[in-house]
């Protein structure tokens, strides 16, 4: 956490004086489900980055693959898990709705509190 | 040269927005304030200013478009009355909370219901926490000079805050009165050009207006408020004497009549102020010791001027053309924090109010008289009868 500022040292108005400052402020701490790579494969096809709203997906610039997610600004929206075409299939596969924690899942979101490594 | 002319109050009002041309107006009609954008939409379509004239379809839009204008940098002026007031209420606290130096002309009206279209202080008093300053206009003459001194007081550096100059609708906004009307270019010049400290058009260093702001800095944020609202008593001092010297009219924090070797006093705002004065001469000439004191300015409320100025007297009449409804004793908002300016100033005078005028009632002479000779029995015994009159209700 960055040191709280008095009244007298912040602009006025509640402006933010320079752009592109939002990396400043970490969002993961709002998350209540955390995302967490399951048992099928992630195919690589970016989906997950394209729809996830933080850009809390994490890809390897050398090979372009998806490696996993910035839990320091993820909010745990689970975008990426009802987006993910693998685990669309995991579910046609299994012909019944899966619970959103099941390991057979390519992304599943975990509990927070619950979670553990 | 300055000239005289016959103007309505809304009308000197208008003449002061051409005077003054600001970038951006952004307003919906409403009576009795209507007149003021119609005259200026006028000079608009005349090509007397520069003005972007914003048609908009409420006045909680009209508040909203100058918020933005005001955040983008322009000088924003804007004109309302009563509901149209109320509708914008929740734009007023973003105005002042992003320190929106809009200048705005309220023609004090009634709120409804029941409907009624006449002159009230209803309107501006449930604005009196909004973080607007708000200061008072006897006459068309006041609305005028106020509203050239507002865009100074605004646009200070130490204040930026929006500011509503106040006058009685109808009983000043439509009656024709002497003005004196200031030469264009001294007047622009008395209010210079503004110079936005950030305008969110200047491309080059772009920021945010009007984010997120939570338990940490939220509170922070309504400090500074009360920062720029103790900064404002100074600068409409500042720019009043300016003003005095440039264009030979006294302001101050408010206007004393008679009131230094005054026993009783009468304070109330706007129009009736005019009448009172009246009533203070005819009494006067009776060898009765009596005064007037009539706000200018009611935000920032000049506490300890006004308990400073009336710590003489023997007993303080306040006529006010509100109800706090459920306030203690039912009684007016002038009343309440003069009284309770007074008790924390250590000033002891026994104190009366009376509520007067609602929904445009009429208020005489021999009315006000009443209010003063009810003021001159506390001074010889001591003792309120009364603590709230509602002055020419039936019963
Ligand atoms: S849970 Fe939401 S925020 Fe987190 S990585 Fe997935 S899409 Fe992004
Ligand atoms: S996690 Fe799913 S959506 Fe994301 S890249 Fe892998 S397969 Fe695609």
């Amino acid at each position: 956490m960055t040191e709280l500022r008095g009244w007298r040292e912040i602009p006025i108005g509640g402006m933010i004086l320079e752009a592109g400052n939002s990396v400043e402020y970490k969002t993961g701490g709002w998350r209540a489900f955390r995302p967490v790579f399951g048992e099928a494969k992630c195919i690589h096809c970016m989906q997950c980055w394209l729809f996830c709203p933080d850009s809390s997906i994490l890809v390897d610039p050398e090979n372009e693959k998806m490696v996993g997610f910035d839990l320091e600004y993820c909010k745990g929206c689970g975008i990426c898990a009802s987006i993910c075409p693998v685990n669309a299939k995991v579910i046609r596969k299994a012909g019944e709705e899966l619970a959103r924690d099941d390991p057979r899942l390519c992304i599943r979101m975990i509990e927070e509190g619950k979670f553990q490594e | 040269m300055s000239k005289f002319e016959a103007l309505t109050g809304n009308a000197a009002v208008a003449t002061a927005m051409r005077q003054i041309n600001p970038d951006v107006v952004a307003a919906y009609p409403i009576t009795p304030q209507t007149s003021t954008v119609q005259t200026f939409a006028d000079f608009v379509a005349d090509g007397l200013v520069d003005t972007e004239f914003v048609c908009v379809e409420s006045e909680h839009s009209a508040m909203s478009a100058c918020v933005g204008a005001s955040a983008a940098g322009a000088r924003v002026m804007t004109a309302t009355a009563a509901n149209g007031l109320a509708l914008m209420w929740e734009i007023l606290y973003i105005a002042a909370s992003n320190r929106c130096p809009i200048v705005m002309s309220l023609v004090n009206r009634a709120l409804s219901a029941p409907i009624n279209i006449h002159c009230d202080h209803s309107d501006v008093m449930g604005i009196r926490d909004s973080g607007w300053l708000i200061l008072f206009s006897e006459n068309g003459q006041e609305a005028y000079d106020n509203l050239i001194q507002a865009v100074r007081i605004a646009e200070h550096p130490d204040v930026l805050l929006p500011v509503a100059i106040c006058q009685d609708g109808f009983i000043t906004s439509h009656a024709l009165e002497r003005v004196e009307i200031y030469d264009d270019a001294d007047v622009r010049a008395f209010v210079g050009e503004y110079k936005p400290q950030w305008p969110l058009l200047d491309l080059e260093h772009p920021k945010t207006y009007g984010p997120l702001d939570f338990y940490d800095y939220y509170y922070e944020h309504k400090r500074q408020q009360v920062e720029a609202m103790e900064h404002a008593q100074r600068v409409i001092l500042e720019v009043a004497e300016e003003f005095n010297r440039k264009f030979n009219r006294n302001y101050g924090l408010f206007e004393p009549y008679r009131l230094e070797d005054a026993e009783v006093a009468v304070i109330v705002a706007n129009s009736t102020a005019g009448t009172a004065r009246v009533v203070v001469d005819r009494l006067r000439d009776e060898g009765l010791k009596v005064g007037l004191l009539k706000p200018r300015v009611f935000r920032p409320f000049p506490a300890e001027e006004l308990a400073d100025a009336l710590s003489h007297l023997k007993a303080v009449a306040v006529m006010d053309r509100s109800i706090s409804f459920g306030a203690m004793d039912n009684a007016g908002p002038l009343f309440l924090e003069l009284a309770a300016a007074l008790a924390l100033h250590g000033v002891q005078v026994p104190m009366a109010d009376y509520v007067y005028g609602l929904g445009g009632r009429d208020i005489l002479p021999h009315e006000i008289e009443r209010v003063y000779r009810d003021a001159l029995k506390v001074a010889e015994t001591g003792r309120v009868e009364r603590r709230v009159t509602y002055l020419s209700v039936r019963e």
